[in-house]
């Protein structure tokens, strides 16, 4: 691994002067690598950072890329990572032209980085320098604990696809006042009226008072709060004991293991916490990635593409440009292109804005002839999508902008996959042209774990509680047991999971009910069919039980 | 047309073509060894095993099919099932371009072409691309297996092992220091200094150290001595053993082989012999692995060629010798007359014989001929030290080979 040369750093801030001038923003350093294949193979496993913690996983994850590639030559790798200064790797024999294209489109990724508001935890630290030292720590640790490690780290990435990371997102820039609010709300909503029951007329009388008393004085609050602890000394303990509910219902799953597991809280174990804590951020900060997939290579494409055709240096490698262009950014006939389908999205949503349809005025039209004449010039499409840039996520801009006119300017579909018995083969066939239909399809496909919190009523000392709240997708049953075994580990009690499933346990025809499933000729009625059950599975020295809650 | 997952896409590939370099093995070797030790320590901590041994096989024309061997794993987590789900693991997917709802736009066979899996068929590949996979397979199941019965016989050659230790010396810097030889190297620099006046009274502060006067150990291959081993591999090839039991018995002996050539550093010498109602010698694995099929079944045939293989070459003193044999179960001599005479002959001086049934599928709940008169003959309950069945049925995955090589070869 070795930086690029002066030569075709002067290209890439050359490119950054363009790009800047384009309204793109990003920190003045970067560092440009030259890797080797042999290096993108190491380095894929751990997500491109080279300084990420070693960990057994990743080493077989080499071993297999190794041996894939020797049949199927064709490997995914991310180029920019989200570090500061950003890092970008590129193969040693690019022609210039090709690394402005290519070094666009890195600025865009580093830009997208450091805007969308997803990313925002990312901001105020160097991930590499956090996971170089983060490394070593593991690494010491390892020299003490041996395979415990290990250990510790696999059950936590267990759970690590279920972070908080909305809840830590909002956390970020969290303004004081409602913080402060939480003691007010909690006399008025919860003491008063769920815990003393007052009557209304007291209750109103109470509220009155501490207008009154905000009226004289507004910093009086404290005033008003030790009068109230007079008449309920036991206030202040109810408050503090919700306060730490509320806060621990905010909590992911490692956190409130974290917090309260009874074996991580004996001594011994404390250097467990480290290693969990470090798991923990390591998987917040690669969350907002995968979140924005579709944008960011859209955002990508979309000024890779503007910026280098405007670009003087590059007369005479249209025709080369128009080629590697076209192959990224083509739609493919059936499948999905998350280059290409960005890339039309922000296009598209710049072509409306610019030509103000994004308007009741346009709304109200009805006429096809009319609707594609429509313009008002606002030509305000620029900073339209540089706002759509630093506030969305991929499902929020899917829902949001893919319209009925999206999807026909770019003669969109649903593609279906169904059998022909009598041909053998398998049929794909345009399924639908709806909009909701398409949209539907695209936030299907999009990134989603399971939503699966602590139940803090049915939690206790030795036992915990999870529970997944069901969205018509069960959990990949073969992974459970593995998963809770971890989690018992690092709980040091039993662990219980309440879950959905199909009433009929896959049994035998599972394969052919999966394919018959969702043929649409059937669909309805089997679709009727379908009972999902609530199952609670406990694991318990190692052993798991299954038992039918309903 | 191919389900495409939009995670799949990376800058790297597809501005840049960029793409794994295809590295020599030596590199993966140690970390290997280190992953599947690792593994074993985990049933020993309570946990179930994580790495699975696989092979990927890439179908190619005319039987070339190309094999892999690499180790996986799967980080289990809670995540939601896609196999459920319309819009992932079937059906729906995006689309862009012409075409009415309802309208089929394309199509696909159900089967994979033809040509997956092992077998029969003979292509143009190499015969060394399959050794050194073969080699790779060995090292990874070497963890699971252990030659039954090996004793002592002969000194002819030495079958090389290595262990690896911290004995070699290097100066200057190292793994760690020996601290005696350091001191020897010290006194040695002294004396030719001449800063020892007197041998008697010798004052190690006065010493003068140079840097290179330290001593240190490194990590050394040590060879390991061991008993010497002949592997006969016996197929039956007959026309009843056209594709399934083919695949699977030839599977099996692609890992026993496998094994071998890792476990004894490809000293150990096989054998491989083809037969139907006939037998032949082949040179080597590559063709006994690819060999057509045939006509009839005489199972003796086999038998018989590997006693007088035995025999004639006197082996008997020199090797501790192995016979692995796979076979459908039919044989033509339906008592197994001559067959059983042939066994006989064999458990005189063989280690292990390992019989392997790869039971057809219209066949499935009856016994075979072989089943059968081996079962009859209570050679499997007198000699179980020296001899062992197993059957498998035809379609059987990669842990039940492996469950049936161990049966083959357990103590």
């Amino acid at each position: 691994m070795e930086l690029i040369d002066q030569h075709t750093k002067k290209i890439m801030e050359g490119c950054k002067a363009r790009a800047r001038d384009a309204g793109l923003s990003f920190q003045d350093e970067t560092l440009e690598y030259i890797v080797t294949n042999r290096d993108l193979l190491e380095l894929s496993p751990k997500m491109m950072i080279p300084t990420l913690y070693d960990y057994w996983v990743h080493d077989v994850e080499v071993l297999k890329e190794k041996g894939k590639y020797e049949l199927y030559p064709s490997n995914p790798y991310e180029t920019v990572i989200n570090t500061r200064p950003a890092i970008s790797f590129y193969n040693d024999n690019n022609p210039d032209w090709l690394n402005v294209m290519i070094f666009y489109h890195v600025l865009a990724h580093i830009d997208f980085f450091q805007n969308n508001l997803f990313f925002e935890h990312t901001w105020n630290y160097d991930f590499n320098a956090q996971a170089l030292s983060d490394k070593r720590v593991i690494s010491k640790l390892r020299a003490e604990k041996g395979r415990w490690v290990d250990y510790i780290i696999e059950f936590t990435r267990g759970i690590d696809n279920i972070v908080g990371f909305y809840d830590e997102l909002s956390d970020v820039n969290q303004p004081q006042a409602t913080k402060d609010a939480k003691l007010l709300d909690f006399y008025f909503d919860i003491f008063l009226q769920k815990i003393k029951k007052v009557k209304t007329h007291e209750y109103i009388k109470e509220i009155e008072r501490y207008n009154e008393s905000f009226k004289q004085d507004s910093s009086n609050q404290k005033a008003f709060f030790s009068r109230i602890n007079k008449q309920y000394p036991e206030f202040e303990a109810l408050y503090k004991k919700h306060i730490d509910r509320d806060s621990s219902h905010k909590m992911d799953i490692i956190q409130y293991i974290l917090k309260h597991s009874p074996f991580l809280n004996k001594d011994e174990n404390n250097w467990m916490r480290t290693v969990i804590e470090i798991v923990r951020n390591t998987s917040l900060f690669f969350q907002p990635q995968i979140r924005t997939k579709i944008m960011n290579e859209g955002w990508a494409s979309f000024w890779h593409e503007t910026l280098f055709l405007e670009d003087d240096r590059i007369e005479g490698h249209e025709v080369d440009f128009a080629k590697v262009h076209a192959f990224v950014t083509s739609m493919p006939r059936v499948g999905l292109n998350p280059y290409s389908l960005g890339m039309r999205l922000f296009s598209y949503i710049k072509e409306m804005v610019d030509k103000g349809k994004y308007s009741l005025e346009f709304r109200k039209i009805n006429n096809k002839e009319q609707r594609s004449k429509f313009n008002s010039s606002t030509n305000k499409g620029k900073d339209f999508i540089f706002k759509i840039r630093k506030d969305f996520s991929d499902s929020s801009f899917i829902n949001t902008f893919v319209d009925q006119d999206f999807v026909s300017l770019h003669k969109l579909f649903v593609a279906g996959k169904r059998l022909n018995k009598d041909r053998g083969v398998w049929e794909y066939y345009v399924k639908s042209r709806k909009t909701e239909d398409y949209r539907d399809m695209l936030i299907n496909t999009l990134y989603h774990p399971p939503y699966i919190k602590v139940d803090q009523d049915k939690t206790d000392d030795s036992n915990l509680y999870l529970n997944h709240y069901f969205e018509g997708k069960p959990l990949v049953n073969e992974f459970i047991s593995n998963t809770m075994l971890g989690i018992e580990y690092l709980w040091g009690g039993p662990v219980q999971l309440e879950t959905s499933e199909l009433e009929s346990a896959p049994s035998s025809n599972e394969n052919q009910f999966a394919m018959n499933y969702w043929d649409p000729i059937i669909e309805e009625d089997e679709k009727s069919e379908l009972v999902w059950r609530r199952i609670l599975y406990k694991m318990d020295k190692k052993k798991l039980n299954r038992k039918i809650l309903d | 047309m191919k389900n495409k997952n939009i995670y799949q896409d990376y800058d790297c590939s597809v501005f840049q073509a960029m793409n794994a370099s295809n590295r020599g093995h030596i590199t993966q070797i140690r970390s290997l060894d280190d992953l599947l030790e690792r593994d074993k320590q985990r049933e020993e901590d309570g946990f179930p095993r994580k790495i699975r041994v696989g092979r990927l096989v890439k179908p190619g024309r005319g039987g070339k099919d190309k094999v892999v061997v690499i180790p996986t794993t799967v980080e289990e987590k809670f995540i939601h099932d896609p196999s459920l789900q319309p819009h992932q693991e079937d059906p729906s997917q995006g689309g862009s371009g012409e075409g009415e709802e309802g309208e089929v736009i394309g199509e696909q066979p159900v089967h994979a072409p033809d040509g997956e899996g092992s077998g029969s068929g003979q292509g143009e590949d190499t015969p060394h691309e399959i050794e050194s996979n073969a080699y790779d397979l060995g090292k990874i199941l070497s963890e699971q297996f252990e030659l039954p019965n090996l004793k002592n016989k002969g000194k002819k050659r030495a079958l090389k092992r290595y262990t690896y230790d911290m004995t070699d010396r290097q100066q200057g810097f190292g793994q760690f220091l020996d601290k005696k030889a350091t001191l020897r190297k010290i006194v040695e620099t002294n004396i030719s200094l001449d800063n020892i006046p007197d041998i008697n009274n010798i004052d190690p502060s006065e010493f003068l150290i140079s840097p290179k006067d330290k001593v240190y150990r490194i990590l050394s291959r040590e060879k390991d001595f061991e008993s010497q081993a002949m592997i006969f591999f016996v197929r039956d090839y007959s026309g009843s053993m056209a594709g399934k039991p083919t695949e699977t018995v030839v599977s099996q002996h692609v890992l026993i082989y496998s094994w071998l050539l890792y476990q004894y550093d490809k000293q150990v010498e096989s054998r491989f012999i083809l037969h139907d109602t006939e037998a032949r010698e082949v040179p080597d694995f590559y063709t006994y692995y690819n060999s057509r099929v045939a006509g009839g079944t005489r199972v003796a045939s086999g038998y018989k060629m590997v006693n007088e293989i035995v025999e004639k070459e006197n082996l008997i003193p020199d090797y501790n010798i192995y016979i692995f044999h796979g076979t459908d179960g039919d044989d033509w001599d339906s008592d197994g007359v001559d067959a059983l005479v042939e066994i006989r002959k064999m458990l005189v001086y063989a280690s292990r014989i390992g019989i392997t049934i790869s039971a057809n599928a219209y066949a499935y709940n009856r016994k075979s001929e072989v089943e059968k008169y081996i079962e009859r003959s209570g050679l499997l309950k007198r000699r179980a030290d020296l001899l062992r069945l197993n059957i498998i049925p035809e379609n059987a995955d990669e842990a039940m080979l492996i469950k049936g090589i161990k049966k083959l070869i357990s103590q």
